[in-house]
């Protein structure tokens, strides 16, 4: 048997439907087939070969495709291969000259990568939401870096987002890691147990940095960004980011980082994490309120909330976290140097510091009523954050440009009432190559003078990170720095050396 | 949607370069964006194309307007009087190419042009009067493109003129065009002198009537596989019709011989269109029209179904905005200028040929036609770029018009006004150069692009018709 099929006014050359007949002829079950355009000539051959009627008109303009052989379901698979071969509209040249065009949207890098499942977006803020819609209107999860996204865009986003499934992560989120896969600003960390969901990206980074150098590792650290805990959004994120995690069987633990949210809000993320099926770690930095009790645990530090996640992903008890006394080693100070300068990039690190310390003034102080006045100069205890917008219009910001604060110390330590300086120092993705590097000059020039503060700092990364963490230790230490391993603990070290000092 | 957790994360990284880096370094997979913002930067178009990607209505729409320009069958059906066979036509009416101008805002070479079909059409004495006539209000001008025709470069059909038909066969459309008058000094490029006016009227006389003759004894002119044959053979059909003009005559002459027509009239019809390589062009362009007009007015879709320019502004038409054009100025081409002019000499882009373009043709199948970029200093490898570049902004690849080049891909088709503002890319148009002044010619040819502006105003317009 023989079946054929005429496609009116399509044109194929003639070695073209050479190559598609011989194809045709090699599939199962087929005799004889032959592609070809309907003509006179064309025809006559085919009723040779047998593949066509007598009746046949010609029809020069068509396209004629005709297969023998003895299944009917095997020629029309054969006819349905060469429609599709004659249909096809795969691009089969993307390996040539497309493959190297730059990708100016999503969807054209989607269409390229087929298999994307997140975009990172970086992009400035005024087009952030936009692409971030876009995104998510792709089927893509979003991680939103970018910052100077309107409040209302982010309600937006999120609640389309939670329609559909898909996760928000930001806007302003610095730090995420996905899969074992740093996000923006974040840390080379082992994979592992313990889940985060944070609202803050150096308390992230502080936590997951932590947990590395604990011995354990992290499933997934999703970022919300500073405003989801708000009243606005309502924690859309962290609600989510909590039961992806509930859900994920590589979490045994899970650690929420965030400043106080709002009382609604935290009660809701308190009562979805009491269903979370698994240990939950609170650190709500700066918070008075304790949730403690069932599956939850709370941390005051985020120190404490690596140890408690750590233990608890290992099936253990949280340790005791009473608050440790530091010993200060023996130090000289002259007569009136007593006050501590902070000075972060870490804004995360800067409030801790100043929820352990109590009586500071800050730019970014627990109680408003410490709010300094004028953040480009000290009084008494202050402690700075350099990332606030202040210090960042125009600038680079201070995990990526240490100069500010280089500057900024040398200001400080020239003040005969300042005892300690107190730093932070980020490694990982996205911040300074080296910023050991460009402290330890800055260090010696104040160790030179007598009566120079004594340096107070801990460094947040890990032995993976770029910048590699002993090799930063190691240039501090020698530069005289007193480090120790968390913020927390820089915090309480800065306290007790001047709680001596009244 | 997939889900975040459970497989390899895979991330298209669209800003901080170095966040790709960061994956990479740590073994994953990170895909690299080019970004610029988007519609030049505009916000408020910017958020209204964000809303309508991947838009269910919109993806509804364009399937179905994408599925009637594939579907669409172009056949030549012969030769009719513009009078008769242009739906609308009115007596006293002038059509030209593009957008609709008025006779104040015209450039030289459509004023020039206007003035000859005055002449032609006998409303006037001569070219002053013809001019008064044309300022006096008393002529209506409208585009082309209202009546379902298309014209090259000025684009003038007034109503004694000969015009192509051609039918698609699939929907019942017809699309119209002129007929070619060939180089030199034409009336599509403003020349309006005795020597034009007396091949118009020749062209009236004897090319229409003969033709039509002709046609008697035609087997079914059908378009597709002529343009598909051609594209094979080295033309884009805009810009090169070379073979597609072969292919044509090769079906005429046989049934021009076997009509009646007088032996002489066959003669110098013959002679005329092998003398003129782009005889085809207005034939490709009327199939191209047909094609799309059956795509156009299908609600909410985003898709391309007009480009054309009337020398001072380019328009686009798009499928699910109705009857509305969204213009911008038109640019000055960037091409090879015949010895002695420069683009100082040059009329800003002119021409509704671009509706090749549109139908997923001329510079989108730049591929097939590699000497084409010789006009801008190009290499065959630019060609092939250019149509690649196309697949970015448009919907479909059409396989009746396949190329050889790119391993018989189909020609990108159908572009998405979507497309066109979220990446940037312009569409690619090949086109001739006229010389602003009136009646000097074709100076030169070229690439020229499609302005943003056009594709911008489309999408805003289209975001208001679109619920969220």
């Amino acid at each position: 048997m023989y079946i054929q099929r005429l496609l009116p006014n399509l044109y194929r050359d003639s070695v073209s439907l050479m190559q598609l007949s011989a194809a045709l002829g090699k599939l199962p079950g087929v005799e004889q087939a032959s592609a070809v355009m309907a003509t006179p000539g064309n025809l006559e051959f085919l009723r040779q070969a047998g593949l066509v009627d007598g009746d046949i008109a010609p029809r020069p303009n068509d396209l004629l495709v005709a297969v023998r052989g003895k299944s009917n379901a095997q020629l029309e698979a054969a006819l349905a291969a060469a429609l599709a071969a004659l249909n096809d509209e795969s691009v089969k040249d993307i390996r040539g000259a497309a493959a190297e065009a730059p990708l100016r949207s999503l969807q054209m890098a989607l269409a390229r990568s087929p298999a994307a499942n997140l975009a990172l977006i970086s992009v400035p803020g005024d087009y952030a939401a936009a692409e971030a819609m876009k995104a998510l209107r792709l089927g893509l999860h979003v991680m939103l870096f970018s910052d100077n996204v309107a409040l209302a865009d982010e309600v937006a986003l999120k609640r389309y987002a939670a329609g559909r499934g898909l996760l928000v992560m930001g806007p302003d989120c610095g730090t995420a890691i996905i899969d074992g896969m740093p996000l923006g600003f974040a840390n080379a960390v082992r994979r592992g147990a313990i889940g985060v969901v944070g609202a803050s990206g150096t308390g992230t980074q502080q936590v997951t940095s932590l947990v590395h150098r604990r011995g354990a590792g992290i499933s997934h650290a999703i970022g919300t960004g500073g405003h989801d805990l708000g009243k606005d959004v309502g924690g859309i994120t962290m609600l989510h980011g909590l039961r992806l995690l509930a859900q994920d069987a590589d979490t045994k633990a899970i650690v929420l980082i965030s400043k106080p949210p709002s009382p609604d809000i935290a009660r809701a993320v308190i009562a979805a994490a009491r269903k979370a099926g698994k240990p939950v770690v609170i650190n709500f930095i700066g918070s008075t309120e304790d949730p403690s009790g069932g599956n939850l645990h709370l941390s005051r530090t985020l120190d404490e909330a690596a140890s408690a996640a750590v233990a608890l992903a290992r099936g253990r008890k949280p340790p005791r976290t009473a608050i440790s006394s530091v010993k200060p080693p023996k130090l000289k100070f002259k007569r009136g140097q007593r006050y501590i300068r902070g000075l972060f990039s870490g804004g995360t690190f800067c409030y801790e510091a100043s929820a352990l310390l109590g009586d500071v003034w800050s730019n970014a102080p627990v109680d408003s009523k410490r709010t300094i006045e004028d953040p480009w100069k000290s009084r008494e205890h202050t402690l700075i954050d350099l990332g606030d917008d202040v210090f960042t219009r125009g600038r680079p910001h201070p995990m990526i440009d240490l100069r500010l604060r280089n500057d900024r110390m040398l200001e400080e330590a020239a003040d005969p009432q300042v005892a300690v300086i107190l730093l932070d120092v980020v490694l990982g993705y996205g911040s300074h190559p080296d910023p050991a590097a460009e402290l330890v000059p800055v260090l010696a020039k104040i160790k030179k003078k007598s009566g120079s503060p004594v340096i107070v700092a801990s460094v947040c990364g890990t032995d993976e990170d770029p910048q590699g963490l002993e090799r930063q230790e190691a240039a501090l230490r020698d530069a005289g720095v007193l480090l120790t391993e968390s913020n927390a603990s820089a915090a309480r070290l800065a306290g007790a050396i001047v709680a001596k000092l009244k | 949607m997939s889900a975040l957790f459970g497989k390899p994360l895979c991330v298209l990284n669209e800003g901080i370069g170095s966040f790709a880096d960061a994956i990479v370094q740590r073994g994953g997979a990170a895909t690299r964006l080019e970004w610029a913002p988007p519609a030049g930067g505009d916000r408020a178009v910017g958020t209204a194309l964000a809303r309508l990607v991947n838009h269910p209505a919109v993806e509804g729409a364009n399937a179905k307007a994408a599925e009637r320009y594939l579907a669409a069958q172009p056949r030549l059906e012969g030769i009719g009087m513009a009078r008769e066979a242009l739906p609308g036509m009115g007596e006293r009416m002038i059509l030209h190419a593009g957008p609709p101008i008025a006779w104040q805002r015209m450039c030289g070479p459509m004023r020039g042009a206007i003035v000859g079909a005055i002449l032609y059409e006998g409303w006037a004495e001569d070219a002053e009067a013809a001019r008064e006539l044309a300022e006096s209000g008393e002529i209506v001008f409208e585009p082309c493109h209202h009546h379902a025709a298309v014209g090259p470069m000025a684009g003038i059909i007034s109503p004694s003129m000969p015009v192509w038909v051609v039918a698609n066969t699939t929907h019942g459309n017809r699309a119209f065009s002129n007929l070619n008058e060939g180089l030199g000094k034409v009336l599509r490029f403003g020349a309006n002198s005795t020597e034009v006016l007396t091949r118009l009227e020749w062209m009236q006389k004897t090319l229409g009537p003969t033709l039509a003759c002709a046609f008697e004894f035609l087997a079914e002119l059908e378009l597709k596989p002529l343009m598909a044959q051609a594209l094979h053979m080295g033309d884009e059909v805009h810009n090169r019709n070379v073979a597609a003009s072969s292919l044509l005559i090769r079906r005429l002459v046989p049934a021009l011989l076997k009509s009646a027509a007088r032996a002489a009239d066959a003669a110098s019809v013959i002679e005329f269109i092998a003398g003129n390589d782009h005889f085809f062009l207005n034939i490709s362009m009327a199939a191209c029209k047909s094609m799309l007009d059956a795509a156009h007015g299908v609600a909410r879709s985003s898709m391309v179904t007009a480009m054309a320019r009337n020398g001072v502004d380019f328009g686009i038409r798009v499928s699910g905005l109705g009857e509305r054009w969204f213009t911008a100025p038109a640019p000055v081409v960037n091409g090879l200028y015949f010895p002695a002019y420069t683009t100082k000499d040059a009329a800003p882009d002119l021409g509704d040929s671009a509706i090749t373009e549109t139908a997923g043709l001329g510079g989108f199948a730049m591929a097939a036609a590699p000497a084409i970029v010789k006009f801008v200093g190009g290499t065959p490898q630019d060609a092939l770029a250019n149509t690649l570049a196309m697949t970015h902004i448009t919907l479909k690849r059409n396989g009746a018009f396949t190329l050889p080049a790119l391993d018989f891909a189909g020609t990108p088709a159908c572009i998405d006004a979507r497309r066109v503002v979220d990446t940037g890319l312009l569409p690619v148009i090949n086109t001739g150069i006229a010389h602003k002044e009136p009646g000097v010619g074709q100076i030169g040819a070229g690439v020229t692009r499609a302005p943003l502006a056009c594709f911008t105003q489309a999408v805003a317009a289209l975001a208001a018709e679109v619920a969220p």
